[in-house]
């Protein structure tokens, strides 16, 4: 099993947790070959989290726009509100079957947290989430939700107190308690074997919007768009396509307040290669090579790497990637929410901005599918103190 | 024969086990850092290991964390170090001086011109924590031209026979052995099955074995030398010198 998409991936990380890591890849590469994982895993996507999700035609969105026609992936209609739990029941079923007794996560906007809290809970694990502590304060209704769920959630002072300081102290739990502990990590980051991992079990949005869109229009969409922060909800719907080479993949980067601004969370458009977090992939460094602070409207793209095999289908040119700054995803929110009656996470309203700015360019017989990865009951705040000129990130 | 197999053949024939000093350059500022690296060698240091700073210093406890994060205040680079370690050389002609780094460091001053200017500041070896065995090979094919050893890091789960290999093909280097599962700092106690693995992995490994991690006092030091080649102590060390 190579560790590898070309240059990016890899396993940079202390010695202490590459046994684990040895342990963790065998486990689950004998977990997705067994029937009765599998099982239990599609069982509970089904009936605990509500799948398959709708592939729905936003009409009245397309109609305005005048273009193609634009295929909303409701993953904002899973339980938790949003994609992570697709990955999170994954992982803390494998958890169980290694025989470990405690879940750790780090989350950035919480909704990681959220999603592994969930899950340790409906298994009876204790689960302990780090989290920044400026994401912490901002984030807070997600931090009750962690909280009511049973788990322990620890803020991080440290640093710039958001999401990659909270992967920090997550990466030195687990090497000091690796032997009972399991890591629960959030997106397609991290060393393998997660990167491939986090992607197979969010696999399951691409396989599904490629199902429901042969059965509903007879063909394959013309093109994939989702936002990447770290890249797991788009790595879930570029999995679906990979092999079509006539579907064209759209990652949407976080812009912030523009690219030329240097206040932005945009990776591979703004990033050189780097190592962080166990994998070599695009980073937001400064020329010494120190990890600088990413800023976006939307928490959840706030990260300054991005998947390995993100970097990878950047430079193949397999899928491209786009930036959408603060204004136009807000304003895709606004639209979404007055067209469609649907209140998208500001995550999510970067790829739809990019799907709003490309439909109309796109005959109207042409297909966009959009990832709607999580719903925006949590952005209410953000985007009324935006409009307020009021945002802090 | 390099500076670092000479240091330890000197030990051995003194009947002592190494002191290795650890200090994060750049806190409370540069010119202290390195003062107090020589004062650690005039006090008896045998071999001195240089921490650069990074913003993610994921393997490290509070202590040297909060050591990187004054120096990365100060905006001290791993180019900066480079430049003042040709004066530290000069200083301490015999002195085995090691760059301990995390690996994104050295990729963003780029390996080929670190590996040049690490040799020519009088660096005899390197240490990055964040590259184990599987990912070493692009590093080893710099420094090993220039002169320059890897140091290879066992974790207290590292298979005996994974240490053996990692020790091949890296120079006439030290086995780094971390004494415990986590992060550097001190510890109330060190585990007790700490002195027969210095010794299982002595008898694997043709390179010199230093404990580390969670290491206070050159006499703690010394116990543990007695089941292997020397000790690190480092947190201990950055508190007494790089204290903000």
């Amino acid at each position: 099993m190579s560790a590898h998409y070309g240059i990016y991936g890899g396993q940079y990380v202390s010695e202490t947790l590459m046994a684990p890591l040895r342990e963790l890849e065998a486990a689950y590469l004998e977990a997705k070959a067994a029937p009765k994982f599998l099982e239990e895993y599609d069982y509970l996507l089904k009936h605990y989290v509500g799948r398959e999700s709708p592939l729905y035609f936003a009409r009245r969105l397309s109609e305005h726009l005048g273009g193609a026609r634009i295929l909303l992936k409701r993953e904002d209609l899973n339980h938790t509100g949003a994609h992570k739990v697709n990955n999170t029941i994954g992982q803390a079923l494998l958890a169980r079957r290694m025989g470990k007794k405690r879940l750790i996560a780090e989350t950035g906007a919480g909704m990681h947290g959220v999603a592994t809290a969930t899950v340790a809970a409906l298994l009876g694990m204790p689960c302990e989430v780090y989290m920044g502590a400026i994401d912490v304060a901002r984030q807070a209704p997600n931090v009750e939700r962690m909280q009511m769920l049973g788990a322990t959630v620890h803020a991080v002072a440290e640093g710039s107190a958001t999401l990659k300081d909270a992967m920090n102290e997550a990466i030195r739990d687990w090497t000091a308690n690796c032997d009972d502990t399991f890591y629960v990590i959030g997106t397609v980051a991290g060393p393998h074997p997660y990167p491939m991992m986090v992607r197979d079990f969010q696999s399951v949005i691409g396989k599904e919007a490629r199902r429901q869109c042969l059965a509903e229009y007879g063909r394959l969409p013309d093109m994939a768009i989702a936002c990447v922060g770290g890249g797991s909800n788009a790595m879930g719907l570029f999995a679906g396509f990979l092999d079509d080479v006539n579907v064209k993949l759209v990652g949407v980067e976080a812009g912030g307040k523009g690219l030329e601004t240097g206040e932005h969370a945009a990776s591979i458009n703004g990033g050189r290669v780097g190592v962080l977090h166990g994998s070599k992939t695009y980073l937001l460094q400064t020329p010494s090579g120190q990890v600088i602070d990413t800023y976006s409207v939307s928490a959840g793209l706030d990260y300054p790497g991005v998947g390995p095999e993100h970097a990878y289908l950047a430079d193949t040119g397999r899928a491209e990637y786009a930036v959408v700054n603060d204004d136009g995803a807000i304003a895709a929110f606004d639209a979404l929410c007055r067209f469609e009656g649907i209140i998208p996470a500001l995550e999510s309203s970067h790829a739809l901005a990019e799907a709003i700015k490309r439909a109309p360019q796109l005959p109207k017989d042409a297909i966009i599918v959009v990832n709607l990865s999580g719903r925006g009951d949590k952005d209410m705040h953000s985007v009324k103190a935006y409009k307020e000129g009021s945002f802090k990130a | 024969m390099n500076r670092i197999a000479r240091k330890f053949a000197d030990c051995r024939a003194r009947g002592k086990a190494a002191f290795v000093a650890y200090l994060t350059m750049g806190a409370p500022t540069l010119d202290e850092s390195l003062a107090a690296a020589s004062t650690l060698v005039a006090e008896g240091a045998d071999i001195l290991e240089l921490g650069i700073p990074f913003s993610d210093p994921v393997a490290d406890g509070p202590v040297i964390r909060k050591a990187a994060l004054k120096a990365l205040a100060n905006g001290v680079t791993l180019g900066d170090v480079l430049l003042r370690i040709p004066a530290l050389r000069a200083a301490h002609p015999e002195i085995p001086m090691i760059v301990f780094s995390y690996y994104n460091v050295i990729l963003a001053y780029g390996l080929e011109r670190f590996a040049a200017d690490a040799a020519q500041a009088g660096v005899d070896g390197v240490l990055v924590v964040d590259v184990p065995f599987e990912e070493r090979e692009e590093l080893l094919e710099v420094l090993l031209p220039r002169g320059l050893v890897l140091v290879p890091l066992a974790a207290p789960n590292t298979p005996v026979e994974r240490a053996r290999s990692m020790c091949q093909g890296v120079g006439e280097s030290f086995l780094y052995a971390v004494t415990v599962k986590g992060t550097t700092g001190q510890r109330a106690e060190l585990p007790s099955e700490l002195t027969g693995r210095l010794e299982e992995l002595k008898r694997a490994v043709e390179l010199p074995v230093v404990a580390g991690f969670g290491i206070r006092t050159p006499e703690q030091g010394a116990v543990i030398g007695g089941h292997c080649d020397g000790f690190v102590i480092g947190s201990a060390l950055v508190e007494r010198f790089c204290g903000a």
